[in-house]
């Protein structure tokens, strides 16, 4: 019995890391179609700024629920204003240059920090059902992936940044029209997704690897969850993370971790098959 | 430049081409020639991708799941047989098959761009994946140990066609090389000038013409991508027979990156360019490598971003633009558009 409890506990693990990975990539994409493939660099940029300053002696939860996440939404800002503004709508530059920009930034921290994996030690105890042992830090892990639906939702459905971001992203010429500026609604909302990125990063910190090349693992993942998901930003993500994480960690579970990578990835080219406009396009049509 | 000094043009182009392909073992020593014969290996790579890409508008970020389908089946196919001729045809016909399964899949369910991204994304992933873990004796195909993440060691490299006694020497082995890349630019070029290229570029340029005039765009770019299968496996054999090795790195995704770097740096819609572009990055990483200074991932990204945002239309026809305005035209409008740059002023993307 005991045993599919811990199963349950790592489907749940699965889906809220995956829905945590994916949620930036999502909002960047869903409301201004860039596929960002630095993405995974993003996310490695959180996890070191976790790191670095959890080592430096900041309280690791300050370090990973503030300055993660600050931190990956200014270089975000930054690298918004300098490089993506520039490509809106040209999809397949966008991507190119998001490429260059991971390899650059991987070039850049693999130059500061050295070739070395880092590390934080795993806040928050762990429990035992029957004979398995199992981690706080998990159910945590899935309570801050609902937090975060709740807050993204709450911010797009109910704030007025939310309104304008969305009318924006619906009609940009109509918007400008009525005074806002799709410049700064483009900005914004891009930052927004590299901070929600960085705080997956900086939640993954304690239970992954870290090293430079850490975003190769994870952009893979993400593009193609978010593809499968489709266009709207919450329903979208969560049904394809729900399906994806579930699908890797049952395979995961009866063959081996790597057949449970194999597994999922079938899985995810079939569903594009099937359904080329994602779950959402399908299931979810206009929801968030 | 009219019709007939531009085919001389070419025609001499290609005799320079075959001379110096022909006189290079002489003047260059040993280390240097087999750094060139990786060059031409992954150019024929970059070509693979080229034509997909810049004529079909395919852009396949897995295109290495071809090269190393090749690369493997020929490491396969040369152990068990120890003649690499039958290998060799092996390494085209797996992957060119492997591309027909997969291009079915995709361009009959009308898959486009950044799904069709996603696809082969992932299917170069699964390779990797799989083949990273079949290490032990479990995995063998004939007598080829597969090995897992160590890959394969010592793989028999090319021999005479059916003469498996007489392996090539280096110098024999960077002619087979250089030619074969040679040969594929010729062919390509060739096809591109027939009425089948014409549909290809059709296809690209817009899909619901090119129907409405009879033609079968799934049809046409599932063909556009076999043959772009076979011929990064063809790749991928030579780039076996280069380092007598093989390994899953081959289906990595920094390769993957690497060829769209070689074709946005050296021009998207040509066939020269690329191989400029493979030959120039290569050359660069290779030179990084022997040195601590810099990191090859940062000069490369630097790269890729400074030519998508300054210089997106890439090497060649940049120079090729540049080149036309300093030839004074006499008959601008009469002489009708140079054949290769019919294709380059749409950078094509897979939109």
């Amino acid at each position: 019995m005991a045993i599919y409890v811990i199963l349950a506990l790592d489907v749940l693990n699965g889906i809220s890391s995956l829905f945590l990975l994916c949620l930036g990539l999502a909002i960047i994409f869903g409301m201004m179609k860039i596929i960002n493939l630095a993405h995974g660099e993003f996310i490695m940029l959180g996890a070191y700024a976790t790191v670095i300053s959890a080592n430096a002696g900041v309280n690791i939860w300050i370090a990973m629920l503030i300055i993660a996440p600050v931190f990956v939404g200014l270089v975000g800002l930054v690298i918004e204003r300098c490089l993506i503004r520039f490509l809106y709508g040209r999809l397949v530059d966008s991507m190119l240059a998001t490429w260059g920009l991971s390899l650059l930034i991987i070039g850049i921290i693999t130059t500061i920090y050295g070739n070395t994996q880092q590390g934080v030690p795993t806040p928050l105890g762990g429990f035992s059902i029957g004979s398995y042992q199992s981690s706080y830090y998990t159910l945590f892990l899935a309570l801050m992936a609902v937090v975060m639906m709740a807050v993204i939702y709450g911010v797009m459905r109910y704030t007025r940044f939310g309104l304008v971001a969305r009318a924006t992203m619906q009609n940009p010429a109509m918007a400008a029209t009525l005074g806002v500026n799709p410049a700064r609604v483009y900005m914004s909302t891009f930052a927004l997704g590299a901070a929600v990125t960085g705080l997956a990063g900086g939640l993954l910190a304690p239970v992954s690897g870290i090293t430079p090349v850490m975003g190769g693992a994870y952009v893979a993942k993400a593009f193609m969850t978010v593809v499968g998901g489709g266009a709207a930003i919450l329903s979208g993500t969560l049904s394809a993370a729900s399906l994806f994480g579930s699908v890797n960690q049952i395979g995961a579970y009866f063959t081996t971790p790597v057949y449970g990578e194999v597994i999922v990835f079938t899985t995810a080219i079939v569903l594009i098959r099937l359904l080329p406009q994602g779950i959402s396009g399908r299931f979810f049509k206009g929801n968030l | 430049m009219d019709k007939r000094l531009r085919l001389a043009l070419q025609a001499a182009g290609i005799v320079v081409a075959i001379g110096v392909i022909a006189i290079v073992p002489s003047v260059i020593e040993l280390f240097g020639l087999m750094q060139l014969t990786l060059f031409a290996a992954m150019s024929v790579l970059a070509l693979s991708l080229a034509f997909i890409w810049g004529y079909g508008g395919i852009l396949s970020f897995g295109q290495t799941a071809f090269f190393g389908l090749g690369g493997y089946a020929y490491a396969i196919a040369a152990v068990n047989f120890q003649d690499s001729t039958p290998a060799i045809l092996l390494a085209i016909v797996v992957p060119a098959l492997f591309a027909a399964i997969l291009g079915y899949f995709i361009f009959f369910g009308r898959i486009s761009d950044v799904y069709l991204g996603v696809i082969t994304l992932t299917v170069t992933l699964i390779l990797f994946n799989s083949v990273n873990s079949t290490s032990g004796d479990a995995y063998k195909i004939g007598k080829a140990l597969l090995g897992g993440f160590n890959g394969m060691p010592a793989v028999p490299t090319f021999n005479m066609p059916f003469d498996p006694s007489t392996v090539l020497s280096p110098e024999q082995s960077w002619w087979t090389t250089a030619y074969v890349l040679l040969a594929v630019f010729l062919l390509l070029r060739l096809l591109l000038a027939l009425p089948a290229g014409r549909v290809i570029v059709a296809v690209r340029e817009n899909e619901v013409r090119a129907s409405l005039l009879g033609y079968d765009p799934r049809l046409v770019k599932c063909l556009t991508f076999i043959l772009g299968g076979a011929i990064a496996g063809l790749a991928g054999a030579l780039y076996v027979n280069w380092g007598a090795f093989v390994s899953p790195t081959i289906f990595s995704l920094s390769l993957s990156a690497e060829i769209i770097i070689w074709i946005t740096v050296g021009g998207l819609g040509t066939l020269l360019g690329p191989i400029i572009g493979c030959v120039v990055i290569e050359y660069i990483v290779a030179y990084i490598g022997s040195q601590q200074l810099l990191n090859s991932n940062l000069v490369l990204g630097g790269v890729l971003v400074v030519f998508v945002l300054l210089l997106p239309k890439g090497i060649v026809p940049t120079a090729r633009d540049l080149v036309m305005r300093l030839i004074p035209q006499n008959k601008p409008k009469t002489n009708g558009p140079p054949v290769q740059s019919a294709a380059a002023p749409h950078p094509a993307g897979a939109e």
